[in-house]
C-alpha cells in the first residue's frame, strides 16, 4: 500500500513537468520560424538604415510598412482585379484539367489524341506564351483567367489520371462480383480515390495561379497587381514595390490555406 | 418450365463443374476439374501455390471465364449467378474503400446496383446486425484506418453478407492476421456458417486451419491445377480451438500433410 502510494506520489509530479515540457517543445516550434523572420527583418532594418541605403534601392521595412498603412486603398484596388483573375483561372484550369483526366481514364484514344498536346503546352514558357494569348483575348480579365488557367492545368490533369488510376485491382474485382455499373465504379470508388491525388495538385495550383495572373498583368493590364510591380518599379517607389510583393504571396498563400482545410475537412482517411 | 421444377425439388448443389479448364494466354491454370459442392457444405482447399486454389474461385465467381468444360452455380451460369448475388466474395486484403466507414462499408453492395433491380430481396440481417454478428458493435462508424486488421476483415465478411449470398467464397482470408485473430475469426466463420446456412468455399496455406474448418477439404495439384483428392473430415461440430490437439485432429492434418507433398 505504502508502496503504491508513494508511487503514485512520485508519479503525479512527474506528470506536471511533462505536460510542460511538451506545450515549451510546442511553442518552440512556433517561435523559431517567427523569431528567426524577425531577426532577419531586424538586421534587414538595421542594414538599411547603417549603410544609409537610399530609399528607392532598397526600402527599410518600416518604409514598406508605412505603405500598408497609408496606401491601402491603392493596394486593395489593385490586389481585387489579381484576387479574382487567380480565382477564376484557378477553377477554369483545374475543372477542364480533371474533365480532360476522366476522359483519358475512359478512352485510351483520348489519351494518345491529346496527352502530347498537354506536354507541348506545358513546355512552353508563360512568359512566352503570355503574349500571345494577349494577343488573342484582348487586354482585358480574360486573357489573365486563360494565362493563369493553363498554368494551374497540366499539374492537375497528370495527378488526377494518376488519382483515377490508383484503384486497387481487387477494389474492381469487387465491383465487377457486385456487378456494378461504369458509372457506379466511377462515381463509388475511382473519384473517391483520387481525392488525395486531386489535392495535392490543387495545393500546386493554389499557388501557381496567382503566379499565371501576375505574368498576364505584366503583358498588358493597367491594374492588377502585376501591373503595380511593373508601374512602381518603373517609378522607383521601391517601397509600393515591396508591399505589392509581400501582397501577392499573401494571396498565395490565403488561396493554398484554403484549398488545405479544405482537403483536411474532405479527405479524411 | 418442367425443368425448373424438378431442380426446385431435388436437393441442388451449390456448385458444379464437369471437365472445366482455365488457360491464360499459353498457361494452364485449371485442367479439367470436376467437381459437386453440395449446397450448404464448408469447404476447404488446400495445394501447393500454382495449384488454381484461387483460379478456381475466381472460375466460380465470373471473374475468369472457362476455357473449357461447364461450371454452374447453384444450377445457373455463372454469370446469372452473380447477377443474382448469389455468392459474395473476401478478398485476403479486405478492401474496404477507406473513406467510408464501418457500416457505411458494409451498406456498399447495397446501393450498388439499386437502379437495375440486382439487389436481391431484403428480409435479411440489416447492415448493423451484421457488424454486431462480427463482434463490431460500437465500431461502426469507425474509417478503416482506425481499425485493426482483423477488425478490417471481419468488416469484409459482414459485407460480404449483406446480400444473403448462398455461397461465400474466400481467398485466404486469414492469411496476413497473427494466429490469436486467426484462431478468433475461424470460430467466428464457423458460427456464421451454422447460423445463416450458407456455403463456404475456402482456401488456405495453412493444413491446421483446412482441417478445423472444413468438413471436406479439397486438394489441388500443380502445373497444371488438377483434382488431387477430396479428403472428408470426420470431426464433430461445434468443433472448438481445443479440438486441434485431439488425436484425431492430428491424424487428419498428418494425412493432409502427406498428400500435399505428393502434389
Amino acid at each position: 500500500m505504502s508502496v503504491a502510494q508513494s508511487r503514485a506520489s512520485a508519479a503525479a509530479p512527474e506528470a506536471e513537468p511533462a505536460n510542460a515540457s511538451r506545450w515549451a517543445e510546442r511553442s518552440m516550434k512556433a517561435a523559431l520560424p517567427i523569431g528567426t523572420a524577425a531577426a532577419l527583418i531586424l538586421t534587414w532594418e538595421l542594414g538599411v538604415r547603417i549603410f544609409e541605403v537610399p530609399n528607392y534601392i532598397a526600402p527599410a521595412p518600416s518604409d514598406v510598412a508605412m505603405v500598408f498603412v497609408h496606401q491601402m486603398p491603392l493596394l486593395m484596388r489593385n490586389f481585387w482585379p489579381t484576387f479574382y483573375e487567380s480565382i477564376l483561372g484557378f477553377l477554369a484550369g483545374n475543372i477542364a484539367a480533371i474533365l480532360l483526366a476522366v476522359a483519358f481514364i475512359h478512352s485510351r484514344s483520348a489519351e494518345r489524341a491529346f496527352f502530347p498536346i498537354a506536354v507541348f503546352i506545358n513546355t512552353i514558357p508563360v512568359l512566352a506564351m503570355a503574349p500571345i494569348l494577349v494577343l488573342i483575348f484582348g487586354a482585358g480579365l480574360t486573357a489573365k483567367v486563360v494565362i493563369a488557367a493553363l498554368i494551374c492545368f497540366f499539374p492537375t490533369l497528370v495527378n488526377m489520371v494518376r488519382g483515377l488510376q490508383s484503384v486497387s485491382p481487387q477494389a474492381l474485382e469487387l465491383a465487377r462480383i457486385l456487378s456494378a455499373s461504369k458509372s457506379e465504379v466511377f462515381w463509388k470508388i475511382r473519384l473517391p480515390s483520387s481525392l488525395p491525388f486531386l489535392f495535392s495538385a490543387l495545393k500546386i495550383a493554389a499557388t501557381t495561379c496567382v503566379i499565371g495572373a501576375i505574368v498576364g498583368e505584366w503583358v498588358g493590364a493597367d491594374k492588377g497587381l502585376g501591373a503595380l510591380i511593373l508601374d512602381s518599379t518603373f517609378n522607383f517607389r521601391s517601397a509600393v514595390l515591396y508591399a505589392t510583393v509581400f501582397l501577392s504571396s499573401g494571396l498565395s498563400v490565403l488561396l493554398f490555406v484554403t484549398v488545405s482545410v479544405a482537403e483536411r475537412l474532405i479527405v479524411r482517411w | 418450365m418442367g425443368l425448373a421444377a424438378t431442380s426446385a425439388v431435388l436437393p441442388q448443389k451449390a456448385a458444379v463443374l464437369r471437365n472445366a479448364s482455365v488457360r491464360f494466354g499459353n498457361f494452364t491454370a485449371i485442367e479439367d476439374l470436376s467437381l459437386e459442392i453440395e449446397d450448404g457444405a464448408f469447404w476447404s482447399i488446400l495445394g501447393p501455390s500454382g495449384c488454381g486454389k484461387s483460379t478456381l474461385l475466381r472460375l466460380i465467381s465470373d471473374l475468369v471465364p472457362a476455357a473449357g468444360g461447364a461450371v454452374e452455380v447453384l444450377g445457373k451460369s455463372t454469370e446469372a449467378a452473380r447477377l443474382a448475388r448469389e455468392f459474395a466474395f473476401v478478398f485476403q486484403d479486405p478492401t474496404l474503400l477507406p473513406w467510408r466507414s464501418a457500416l457505411k462499408n458494409v451498406e456498399l453492395p447495397l446501393e450498388i446496383g439499386k437502379s437495375r433491380n440486382i439487389r436481391p430481396s431484403a428480409g435479411g440481417r440489416t447492415p448493423m446486425e451484421l457488424l454486431e454478428l462480427v463482434g463490431l458493435k460500437g465500431r461502426e462508424d469507425a474509417l478503416p484506418h482506425e481499425l485493426s486488421g482483423g477488425m478490417r476483415q471481419r468488416v469484409a465478411i459482414a459485407r460480404a453478407l449483406v446480400c444473403q449470398p448462398k455461397i461465400l467464397l474466400m481467398d485466404e482470408p486469414f492469411g496476413a492476421l497473427d494466429e490469436i485473430t486467426r484462431d478468433h475469426l475461424n470460430l467466428q466463420l464457423l458460427n456464421i456458417w451454422n447460423e445463416t446456412g450458407v456455403t463456404v468455399l475456402f482456401v488456405t496455406h495453412s493444413i491446421p486451419e483446412a482441417v478445423f474448418l472444413g468438413q471436406k477439404v479439397l486438394m489441388l495439384k500443380a502445373r497444371p491445377g488438377r483434382l488431387k483428392e477430396v479428403v472428408d473430415i470426420d470431426l464433430p461440430f461445434p468443433r472448438t480451438i481445443r479440438d486441434r490437439e485431439s488425436p484425431e485432429f492430428i491424424r487428419y492434418a498428418a494425412k493432409l500433410r502427406e498428400i500435399l507433398e505428393e502434389c
